[in-house]
């Protein structure tokens, strides 16, 4: 066990979480993440080497599927982005390498990304004065790309209308953090 | 029918007579009432003067009672909040409200700048293109600011805007642009068929005319169909109705912009909430109910307050209780304005007369009707008292009136559908122009904005525009039942302006264009119609010409002997409605006008005093203050000497991080790349140079190759997202062949350069025991995945910058902070020192290392030092066009190096380089300096240059001159490695 104490991305040692009526935005840093491309004309073995670690297909473009404690989420062509607890798979990419070998490269991508959750009845009337995703009209496990507060940003709709993931560049949380909480504060 | 405090209230209207709201004018204090507009509830105080006309600030009142008003334009409230050119018929009253007239001085009541009407003989049309010819020297210095300060109508605060303003999206099948009869008919129809329906108005209650007529919808009244219809929108979770909401836009793919005025109607925004929002609209289809603006006729001396549309004295009365004066007449060209006439007599107001300029009219009001007969001349300088008529007997009569009402038709308001260059075509039945078929594509029209005025026609046009244009979409909008509605046919006789009269008789009320102008304009040859605006300014400022551009047009054709749709129309642009610069900001502003990024290691810089300096989007750390340090560069002469002397740490995280695998990774990189990098061993890191495919040099970095088909790239701070473009470019388009994957990893690494001839001691407590840092064991360029600090995954690189033993270490970023703070604690022993970007630019330029100064999209590797890097062995991007004749001659630009001859002399970047003894010019000129620095190690200042054959001209004193400074410093010429040039520091 290393000695070294981790910094959420917006520098706390906790992460943090910001309560309105109707809405919760919270600084969610204990996901590891990795990148999954496939290797040129090794798609499908790639597709099947990694539902058979994480226990569902590769979904479809501008979706995410889950199951255990695995979400995987198409991120391009070919290229999917994995997810699961840091706690238990802090070592995700080192997982997902050993699982799909010369099928598709694997990058870390934990730290690279922040992810703010918004949960609550809210959701729509913050997301709408930050991005153009019709959020309205994304069903659980829909995820587009969509630009916020300037910056190319993941937006995951874990449920239906109640509770939505953005995933943005690490270094930038706090303009993130900053554009959530000032939209929820004029919104709600 | 008065009102203790306000004389020209009447009964009835939509306000909230209950309640009183207090307000101020000029200083001069009023009451009103909820619901009112400020022109409403001046107007009831008896208050007929607003403003002063721009030019020659003729005296003012209200034209219209929307949002296409040219004369009532007012400041509103005060301090950092003023705002000018506010139209008083659209602002809400509020409490409190403060409100200025502008453009005059001293006062409204008595204009000085009025003298400007004395010589309007003078200042007609085209004026500024004779009067400023002569003689030229004066325009800059005398004409100019005259004009300038002149011009405009209110002024600015000068102060920061202390609001806020959001921007947001809004999606949907159906965008309705108009709450009237035909919106709401059309939102029910859509919303009741399950679309997603925005329905979007101006004002700040739906019904659009209803509000202004008496007319019944079904058994209800308008107002109350409007309410029961808009209870029904409300309860249906797919429609969306947005009042004050102005569609200000009609662009590309169905997107619209508006305007929500959220808290315009405060006097102050709730705290956090946004004063506008500016929205962008994504529909599938969209339907203009936009209605239908009044226009003047225009006759002698028809600007005086109290002069108005017919429709909009009609609204004040229906809507805002509110009559203009006790005793008004009507002068009209169709039987709509007599509907004036009517409804103010219901209200108990005296109606002198209804002057009908057809000889037919038929009698609508019981009032007096001169059939046949026009209004030649007004009288009363500061308000309206009676009007001149010329009877159709050719007799003349002075009728005494404090208010007329004009009305010389309606225009349907097609500028939604000219928005992307479409042209609207005439109709002949309401003389006016409607919506053209080469429109807004996926935009129909219904209601008056298609020429259909009757209500019972918008109810009708609405409901089917929404269900055709659904049925596009593929959703079946059932066929609903309408309320019986008014259903008046247009009776129209096209009358533009009254012929009779020398005077002025006003066409542009806001740029005091007359009909003389348009004469005048026609007379020396501006005939299309830009170039009649343009020359006239008919049309222009913050109404655009919403009731005057139709009456210049039909006196262009008349003059040209054409029909007014041969003469065509101007474009309409947007925005509809003038919108705030704020608005378009939005909070793109201050601090916040970009998102920063910061580095892992922003929460120890700030703890150590450092200085930050924004490198695009990243602050990074510049220098660290120490406890007695006053002047930036005792910091850094300090971080220098130290690093030097011992060791030193500093953020590289910035550097961009490209992960590149895939079986053909290395071929890929040897494309890429202008040296080689097939070759490059496992566990090796080598420096690359990148060109453009024209030979430019165009980024720098090192890469490891981690394994055989994984390689980490490094690139310029500056450049890491031009670089990750470039090599998609290259995977995707030039090598779609190659087994290739790209992804960024900069933000998930936090990366450390470790250097100084300590580093190697300071590292060994780092990293876990496992790991041999010794020279054999981890050589110069060697990386290596590792583990530090107990078991933590780590990369190590030994790569330098500065020259020194160096290393780079990286973590995930979430351990970035620890890793540091973990680096100063291991080095405390070793004085290590946090070192910034200025310290590291310092040590680079006492090494020589080209960086963003030196790759300045100009330069190629031979211009670099760097040509015999760019291999001859293989195909890379940009090796060809690097060997253009152009680019490799003997007397190219070298990068060496400068240092002062007298040492106390300073080295200045951009200044250029002189021959000794020959002219200081451009033919001359023989390099320019790079980048410059004070090297506390040389103690010196020194400078890296690009100089005509350089490498063949070491020891050659040289001017270094910059023109601008008058600096002029004879330097020597020396080799770019200033500090260790045989690298012996950095092997050890």
């Amino acid at each position: 066990m290393h000695e070294l104490k981790p910094l959420t991305p917006l520098g706390g040692e906790t992460p943090k979480i910001d309560s309105f009526d109707g809405l919760r935005i919270s600084e969610c840093p204990e996901w590891a993440l990795a990148s999954v491309t496939a290797r040129r004309g090794r798609a499908i073995d790639a597709a099947a080497a990694v539902e058979k670690l994480i226990g569902t297909a590769l979904p479809d473009i501008a979706m995410s599927a889950t199951a255990g404690p695995f979400t995987a989420f198409w991120s391009g062509p070919q290229q999917w982005m994995i997810e699961a607890p840091h706690d238990s798979h802090e070592d995700l990419a080192a997982q997902l390498k050993a699982a799909v070998g010369e099928t598709a490269s694997i990058t870390e991508q934990t730290d690279g990304w922040c992810r703010f959750d918004l949960e609550g009845a809210r959701c729509h009337d913050v997301l709408e004065r930050l991005c153009n995703a019709n959020t309205r009209a994304m069903e659980r496990g829909h995820a587009t790309r969509t630009r916020l507060e300037h910056l190319g940003c993941f937006l995951i709709c874990r449920t239906k209308d109640i509770h939505f993931s953005v995933m943005g560049p690490r270094s930038s949380a706090g303009s993130i953090h900053h554009a959530l909480t000032v939209a929820a504060t004029s919104a709600i | 029918m008065t009102n203790a405090k306000q004389p020209n209230r009447l009964a009835g209207g939509q306000i909230d007579t209950s309640r009183t709201v207090a307000f101020s004018f000029d200083g001069a204090g009023y009451f009103g009432h909820p619901g009112d507009t400020l022109a409403s509830a001046l107007l009831a105080n008896n208050v007929r003067l607003m403003g002063r006309s721009f030019k020659y600030h003729r005296p003012r009142g209200v034209l219209s009672a929307g949002s296409e008003e040219p004369n009532a334009l007012v400041e509103l409230r005060s301090g950092a909040r003023q705002e000018p050119n506010t139209r008083a018929t659209t602002a809400e009253l509020f409490d409190g409200l403060q409100a200025k007239s502008q453009n005059r001085f001293p006062s409204l009541k008595f204009d000085a700048m009025a003298i400007n009407d004395r010589f309007s003989n003078f200042l007609t049309a085209g004026f500024y293109y004779k009067t400023f010819m002569w003689p030229a020297v004066f325009w800059e210095k005398i004409y100019e600011p005259i004009i300038r300060k002149a011009a405009g109508l209110g002024s600015l605060s000068l102060e920061d805007d202390p609001d806020e303003y959001d921007k947001g999206f809004l999606h949907c099948d159906l965008l309705i642009i108009g709450g009237g009869p035909a919106g709401l008919a059309a939102a029910l129809r859509a919303g009741r068929a399950g679309a997603q329906v925005i329905l979007a108005d101006e004002d700040y209650v739906f019904g659009g005319r209803l509000n202004a007529e008496n007319f019944a919808v079904g058994n209800q009244s308008g107002y109350d169909w409007t309410a029961s219809t808009l209870a029904e929108l409300d309860a249906l979770p797919n429609v969306r109705c947005m009042i004050r909401t102005t569609v200000v836009g009609a662009f590309d793919h169905g997107i619209y912009s508006a305007v929500e005025r959220v808290s315009d109607h405060l006097a102050l925004p709730a705290t956090g909430k946004p004063r506008q929002i500016l929205w962008r609209i994504y529909s599938k289809r969209a339907l203009l109910c936009a209605g239908a603006i009044e226009r003047p006729i225009a006759f002698e001396n028809n600007d005086r307050p109290g002069i108005m549309l017919a429709g909009a004295m009609r609204a004040y009365a229906n809507r805002w209780a509110v009559t203009v004066a006790p005793r008004v007449a009507i002068f009209t060209n169709n039987d709509n304005g007599h509907l004036t006439a009517v409804d103010l007599m219901a209200k108990g107001v005296k109606v002198a007369a209804v002057i009908d300029i057809r000889a037919d009219a038929r009698r609508i009001a019981d009032c007096e009707l001169l059939a046949g007969a026009q209004v030649i001349d007004t009288s009363g300088r500061l308000g309206l008292k009676s009007i001149k008529v010329q009877l159709a007997d050719g007799s003349e009569r002075v009728i005494e009136c404090g208010a007329l009402g004009v009305s010389g038709g309606w225009n349907p308001n097609v500028h939604m559908t000219c928005h992307q260059r479409g042209r609207p075509v005439w109709n002949d039945t309401i003389a006016a122009f409607v919506p053209g078929p080469d429109g807004t594509p996926g935009l129909s029209v219904a209601g008056a904005a298609n020429g259909d005025f009757a209500t019972a026609a918008a109810l009708r046009t609405g409901s089917e525009g929404a269900a055709a244009a659904l049925l596009d979409l593929g959703i079946e909008a059932k066929v609903m039942d309408l309320p019986q509605a008014e259903d008046a046919p247009v009776n129209l006789k096209p009358f533009w302006h009254v012929k009779i009269g020398k005077g002025r008789a006003w066409l542009d009320q806001q740029n005091d264009v007359t009909v003389k102008d348009v004469k005048l304009a026609h007379q020396e040859n501006f005939r299309s119609v830009e170039h009649l605006k343009r020359y006239t300014t008919l049309g222009m400022a913050t109404d655009q010409g919403k009731t005057s551009n139709m009456g210049g047009l039909a006196i262009m054709a008349e003059l040209a002997g054409k029909s007014i749709p041969e003469v065509g129309t101007t474009i309409f642009r947007p925005p509809y409605t003038p919108v705030p610069m704020a608005t378009l900001g939005g909070r793109a502003r201050g601090k916040n006008f970009h998102p920063v990024r910061e580095t892992p290691s922003h929460k120890f810089s700030v703890e150590n005093n450092a200085t930050f300096v924004e490198v695009g989007n990243w602050l990074r750390a510049q220098w660290f203050t120490q406890p007695g340090e006053t002047h930036w560069r005792e910091s850094v002469d300090r971080e220098v000497r130290a690093v030097r002397r011992s060791v030193g740490v500093c953020d590289v995280t910035t550097l961009g991080k490209i992960d590149v695998q895939g079986t053909d990774a290395a071929e890929f990189l040897n494309k890429v790349y202008a040296n080689a990098f097939a070759k490059l061993a496992v566990g090796k890191t080598r420096y690359g140079l990148m060109l453009r495919e024209d030979g430019i040099a165009m980024d720098d970095g090192t890469t490891a190759r981690l394994a055989e088909d994984r390689f980490v790239m490094t690139t310029t701070t500056a450049n890491a997202v031009n670089v990750y473009r470039h090599l998609e470019f290259v995977r995707q388009c030039l090598f779609p062949d190659m087994d290739v994957q790209l992804i960024s990893t900069t933000e998930a690494w936090a990366q450390y350069a470790v250097a100084g001839p300590n580093s190697r001691k300071l590292l060994q407590k780092i990293v876990n025991s496992d790991v041999d840092l010794s020279n054999e064991g981890f050589e110069f360029m060697a990386c290596r995945e590792i583990t530090v600090c107990g078991g933590l995954r780590a990369r190590l690189f030994r790569i330098s910058f500065s020259g020194e033993l160096a290393y780079e270490i990286a973590v995930p970023t979430r351990y970035g902070d620890a890793l540091i703070r973990k680096i100063m604690e291991a080095g405390r022993e070793f004085d290590v020192v946090p070192y910034g970007t200025e310290a590291l630019g310092v040590m680079r330029i006492e090494k020589g290392h080209a960086a963003g100064n030196e790759l300045n999209g100009t330069t190629t590797a031979l211009n670099l030092g760097m040509g015999r890097m760019v291999s001859k062995k293989k195909d890379s991007i940009g090796s060809i066009l690097s060997e253009r004749e152009g680019l490799n001659q003997p007397d190219a630009l070298i990068l060496i190096g400068l240092k002062p001859v007298n040492s106390a002399e300073k080295i200045t970047a951009g200044g250029h380089l002189m021959a000794k003894g020959t002219p200081v010019d451009a033919q001359h000129d023989q390099g320019y300096v790079t980048s410059a620095a004070y090297s506390p190690i040389l103690n010196s200042s020194i400078g890296l240059a690009l100089l005509k054959d350089g490498s063949n001209r070491l020891g050659e004193i040289l001017t270094l001159v910059t023109p601008l400074t008058g600096a002029d410093v004879d330097v020597e010429v020396v080799a770019a490695h200033f500090v260790d040039p045989e690298g012996e520091r950095l092997r050890a």
